[in-house]
């Protein structure tokens, strides 16, 4: 579980998050999402350790990322697996070497035991046959893959997706969505989604919260997102035509 | 944004670099292969260079000579002087400053904009220590293997300049650059100890340049312009400095 205390976040005169409180529930698919530009990555990132908020607390299972020393944010950091919104694969490695690469990193496994842990992660996003490939040499689709074998190959208990669908076609965006749902209640790990897709919200959403200009505007699972009449969210909610005539239908 | 502000973070980056690694195999492999990208690789611009240059002094030095009071083998001693103190260390090291130094700030700043270098830090790993400490180590321990280079390909291309135009006789340029051996050691130390500061100067200001870009790829070209500008006007000023403290 994750708990975020009274988050305050600015970028010089700018304030970006303000008294953001939300908990992220244990082995659920946890989403933010929000307009562009409304501090959900700014949020994500506050979360995981790459922004410092100026007040509040982040509690990992009661721990506080804020006030914890360096050794203990390392620790913290390697049971955090994450997937960013461009992949983020090291370029200089091949798709088995980037999966490889926190393994050899932060365990003591041999060759032949990094490689089966590797094949299998690769294997459980359906990719392997592309081990050898250089990311340049593979499809936004698979390099999100790949990225996502990198995320639990250290079998994380907290996985945090930044925009997974972006750039996607529908289809790939709806295995994307499959894989990080079934991995969630695989690994039994706290998910959380970035996300401005309405899409993967019905699709992988159970605890949802809405920020709106950097405020925690509303909060609540996929089935109430439809129905709430919050004037934001339901603009953002039917912004799209598809979902305007999914509402039509609904309330024919 | 002010320079004590720049120079607060570059004291921070450097300090964050010093640190203990993670796990000293993967940093050894990560020193082989930047001494190997960065070095080994600059090797053959190296010698064209100063195979050109030993060419080049000397002609000029042997044509500038008038005086019959002049004796020939000054066109060897001149062009060891030259080469030693000044062409292979400093006009070599500003020739790697553009090469190397674009090339760091070019790829820490596209690990930057693509969001390569948070992953190594949400995964736990100490990234300035990881992708930049070794890169300024295999800099400062294989730059001045590259200037010795420097400086017998410019003996060589001098080599060559005497016995293509005749000029001076090849005996006589050998004997100038052997001669008046007194302080061929301190010049050789003061030389290579020189080039290391350099080494150390252009990696860390291009590191420095590329780890902090901020935006897109725009961002990133104009980083490796700045490294290379920075490089090369510091390893200008610390020649002097340095070269008032040891000579005087």
């Amino acid at each position: 579980m994750i708990e975020v205390k009274n988050i305050d976040k600015s970028f010089g005169e700018v304030q970006i998050l303000h008294d953001i409180n939300f908990t992220f529930q244990e082995g659920k698919t946890n989403i933010i999402i929000g307009q562009s530009g409304s501090g959900k990555s700014v949020l994500a990132k506050c979360i995981v350790g790459l922004h410092k908020p100026e007040n509040g607390q982040i509690l990992y299972n009661g721990r506080d990322l804020i006030s914890m020393g360096k050794r203990e944010k390392k620790e913290i950091r390697k049971e955090i697996g994450m997937l960013f919104q461009g992949g983020a694969l090291f370029d200089s490695l091949t798709v088995e070497e980037n999966v490889m690469f926190p393994l050899t990193m932060f365990t003591k496994m041999s060759k032949k035991e990094m490689r089966e842990r590797v094949k299998f992660c690769l294997d459980r996003v359906n990719i392997l046959d592309k081990n050898k490939l250089f990311p340049s040499e593979i499809s936004g689709g698979m390099q999100k893959r790949v990225a996502i074998a990198r995320a639990i190959v250290m079998k994380p208990k907290y996985l945090f997706c930044d925009e997974p669908n972006s750039g996607l076609d529908p289809r790939t965006s709806i295995l994307i969505d499959d894989l990080i749902k079934d991995l969630t209640e695989e690994y039994k790990m706290t998910t959380v989604v970035i996300t401005h897709d309405m899409n993967s919200v019905l699709e992988i959403g159970e605890n949802i919260m809405f920020i709106y200009k950097g405020k925690n505007h509303w909060t609540g699972d996929k089935e109430s997102i439809l129905t709430t009449q919050n004037k934001e969210v339901t603009d953002f909610v039917y912004s799209s035509k598809f979902m305007r005539m999914y509402r039509e239908k609904i309330m024919k | 944004m002010n320079i004590f502000y720049h120079i607060g973070r570059y004291t921070e980056m450097l300090g964050q670099m010093f640190s203990k690694p993670e796990k000293f195999s993967v940093y050894w492999n990560r020193l082989m292969e930047e001494i190997y990208q960065l070095g080994i690789k600059s090797i053959g611009i190296v010698v064209l260079m100063s195979a050109f240059m030993g060419m080049v002094i000397v002609i000029q030095t042997a044509t500038a000579i008038d005086s019959p009071l002049i004796p020939a083998y000054t066109v060897g001693f001149t062009t060891k002087q030259s080469i030693i103190l000044e062409f292979s260390p400093t006009i070599i090291s500003l020739i790697l400053a553009g090469k190397v130094g674009s090339n760091i700030a070019s790829e820490l700043g596209s690990m930057r904009v693509t969001e390569q270098i948070d992953a190594l830090e949400i995964m736990g790993v100490n990234s300035r220590n990881f992708l930049v400490t070794p890169k300024i180590l295999g800099t400062v321990l294989i730059f001045p293997l590259l200037i010795v280079f420097s400086m017998l390909f410019g003996f060589l291309g001098g080599w060559f300049a005497c016995v293509s135009t005749e000029l001076v006789t090849v005996e006589k340029y050998i004997y100038g650059i052997v001669a008046f051996n007194n302080n061929d050691m301190m010049y050789l130390t003061y030389a290579l100890s020189k080039t290391a500061v350099f080494a150390f100067i252009m990696t860390s200001i291009s590191a420095y340049q590329g780890y902090y870009v901020k935006g897109g790829s725009l961002e990133v070209g104009k980083a490796s312009t700045r490294a290379v500008v920075y490089s090369s006007v510091l390893i200008l000023l610390f020649n002097y400095l340095i070269t008032q403290l040891v000579l005087i």
